[in-house]
């Protein structure tokens, strides 16, 4: 438990590591995802390619506008961005560094996806069973073109029961999921090496203005949330002002109308001074009437000079 | 037990928080209503579409006014509408403001719904086994049957224990077929979601963000507030139980001496707190008559003042009485006892 508590406060301690926990939650949600899906390719001529490439795509621009989404930063960006200028100036140099950084994040879960489906295969198979050369495999050398297309449009489908057992189904199926393979893995490489090395070398370009963007966009996401903090609190002092104005502007009114003075017994000072003066029934029914049917106005400047 | 806590304490710890925990919750038991629920299409022409459209988009709509239910918000949105204006004016932006996000919140467990449906295939081969198109799929060499024939045979394409229309169009390839249509429908339809959410909250900053700032400020104002009304009316209320109490206790105690002619025991110097808690009830059948006057006949909502606004002496003395008459009808008993 106190790891778990440990854990849960190093992520919320600054914003930089609540986006990079969701970042990572939505790169396993991701994977998660494409475990339960249950993949059931067409095995029909046309139909094939849509979908095989229809999977293997659309799931990642869905995964990347979701990270934009949760992303708080990306809000915090477009504010940036659009205010008016005012006594402030905008520096071009912050909203670019937030940018870039918010991209990373989103192009996570949508990467993993992608490279999910290559290693596991089964989209490319789908999608590029219909386009591969017959000649190259000898079940289907001697077919007539027509039937050629409807035989290669079912090989993703194993249980189907012309393919069941034929050998040509199985080269094929293995020689794209070979490509497939080597695609994924291809891609992962490219990817590790260009994050090393864009790592490695930022330090060497222009570190100095780098710090200053990063300081900066820090800066204007601590002030955001400052900001509501301060809100809230102000929000809440006002409607307690608020409140114990209406209570006295009762006291008063009761005050007016009854003639008599709020005694101050021994015992009952403490209490007296809770009740503010509301001592029976009829008078609390004209409080809680009087709330609802009259909201006191939204100034509290009387108030705090009472 | 204390990670439940944790999490629960950092949900409750902000309003907004709250609810989208809520929200999230009510996903989850979707994802979970739809794992458990046990899907039997009936396998007949004309029923087979209502039953399938139907629990594609029924669930939905009972899961969005649950939203609205489960959103503590929604009463304050009632409130705020209906109130009359009196002192205060009333911002139509901040009721749009309050309205569109209990609206947004209460609109992601139907998503979530609508989406699992499609991406499972299992309501769409239903509901749309009998226009599948057996000219391209199916074996067009078949004997004719009638339209209704074929109808009925096409129905029974979810049920593969009582298929019998195998020479038609086999039962695989329908399937498939029907699936890879409902589960495109899936992804589209999630990927259309997304897209709105998306660019519902990215056009925000662009416009608006000024009265967005006061509309939020607003409607979180009037929540605290109607809080800390609440708050302020129980403590009200628990100081006005205690006094109605203790002077019902105290005219109690008066009347009991009155009535049993003796009188008041002086308490002696070093009297303690619990004698003074004791209320001058202090043997059996005082306590009986007090527990069975508070049944019969409890005591008015009107608190007495402590003291008389008619300056009399006993204000200035250390102990006001409580009731006047009780004080006459004590001096006659002790003359009457004599």
């Amino acid at each position: 438990m106190d790891r778990f508590r440990m854990i849960f406060q190093y992520f919320q301690s600054s914003s930089e590591s609540v986006m990079n926990g969701i970042c990572g939650l939505l790169a396993l949600a991701s994977v998660k995802m494409y475990t339960s899906f249950d993949f059931s390719c067409p095995c029909l001529p046309q139909y094939n390619m849509a979908y095989g490439l229809g999977i293997m795509f659309i799931p990642p621009i869905i995964l990347f506008l979701c990270g934009l989404i949760l992303n708080r930063q990306s809000l915090v960006m477009l504010e940036e961005w659009r205010r008016p200028q005012g006594r402030r100036k905008k520096d071009l140099a912050v909203i670019r560094y937030m940018c870039s950084s918010i991209m990373q994040r989103a192009m996570v879960a949508p990467v993993v996806w992608i490279v999910v489906t290559l290693l596991d295969g089964k989209c490319l198979i789908c999608a590029f069973s219909s386009s591969m050369d017959p000649e190259k495999f000898v079940g289907f050398a001697n077919v007539s073109p027509v039937q050629v297309q409807q035989l290669l449009a079912k090989v993703p489908c194993k249980d189907d029961e012309l393919m069941r057992n034929d050998t040509s189904r199985k080269a094929v199926s293995r020689y794209l999921r070979c490509w497939s393979q080597a695609l994924g893995w291809s891609i992962l490489l490219i990817l590790i090496i260009a994050a090393f090395l864009a790592r490695w070398l930022r330090p060497c370009f222009n570190q100095a203005a780098l710090l200053q963007a990063r300081h900066w966009s820090n800066y204007i996401d601590i002030e955001q949330k400052i900001f509501e903090e301060t809100c809230c609190e102000h929000s809440r002092l006002f409607a307690h002002k608020c409140i114990l104005h209406f209570f006295e502007s009762m006291r008063q009114e009761i005050k007016l109308h009854n003639f008599s003075l709020p005694r101050e017994g021994e015992g009952a000072e403490g209490e007296e001074d809770l009740l503010r003066g509301i001592t029976d029934q009829n008078r609390v029914n004209k409080l809680l009437k009087t709330w609802y049917y009259e909201k006191p106005p939204l100034d509290v400047s009387q108030a705090t000079q009472v | 037990m204390d990670k439940f806590r944790m999490i629960f304490q950092f949900f409750q710890s902000n309003q907004e928080s709250f609810m989208n925990g809520i929200c999230g919750i009510m996903a989850l038991a979707s994802t979970q209503m739809y794992s458990a629920f046990d899907f039997n299409c009936p396998c007949l022409p004309h029923y087979n579409l209502a039953y399938g459209l139907g629990i594609l988009l029924v669930p939905p709509f009972i899961l969005f006014l649950l939203g609205f239910v489960l959103n503590n918000n929604i009463s304050m949105l009632a409130e705020e509408w209906r109130r009359p204006q009196g002192q205060r004016g009333k911002d139509p932006a901040v009721l749009r403001y309050m309205f569109c996000s209990m609206a947004q919140r209460a609109m992601i467990a139907p998503a979530v719904w609508v989406s699992v449906t499609l991406l499972d295939g299992k309501c769409v081969t239903c509901a749309f086994c009998t226009s599948v198109p057996v000219e391209t799929l199916g074996n067009a060499s078949h004997p004719r049957l009638s339209p209704g024939e074929i109808q009925r045979v096409l129905a029974r394409i979810p049920c593969k224990e009582i298929y019998n229309g195998q020479e038609l169009i086999a039962n695989e390839v329908a399937v498939r077929y029907l699936r890879c249509i409902s589960q495109a429908l899936g992804w589209c339809f999630v990927l259309l979601m997304t897209m709105l959410a998306f660019l519902v909250r990215s056009l925000r900053p662009c416009f608006s963000q000024a009265a967005f700032l006061k509309s939020r400020y607003w409607s979180h104002y009037i929540d605290i507030e109607r809080k800390l009304f609440d708050e302020t009316c129980a403590e009200h209320a628990r100081s006005f139980a205690k006094v109605c109490i203790q002077q019902f206790f105290e005219s109690m105690s008066t009347d009991l001496v009155a009535t049993h002619c003796h009188p008041p025991r002086k308490a002696p110097a070093d009297v303690g707190e619990a004698a003074e808690k004791l209320l001058g009830i202090t043997d059996q059948s005082t306590m009986n008559m007090a527990l069975k006057s508070w049944h019969r006949c409890k005591p008015p909502l009107n608190l007495q003042p402590p003291a008389l606004p008619t300056g009399n002496g006993w204000a200035g003395e250390g102990q006001p009485p409580v009731h006047p008459s009780t004080h006459r009808r004590e001096t006659a008993a002790y003359y009457s006892c004599l």
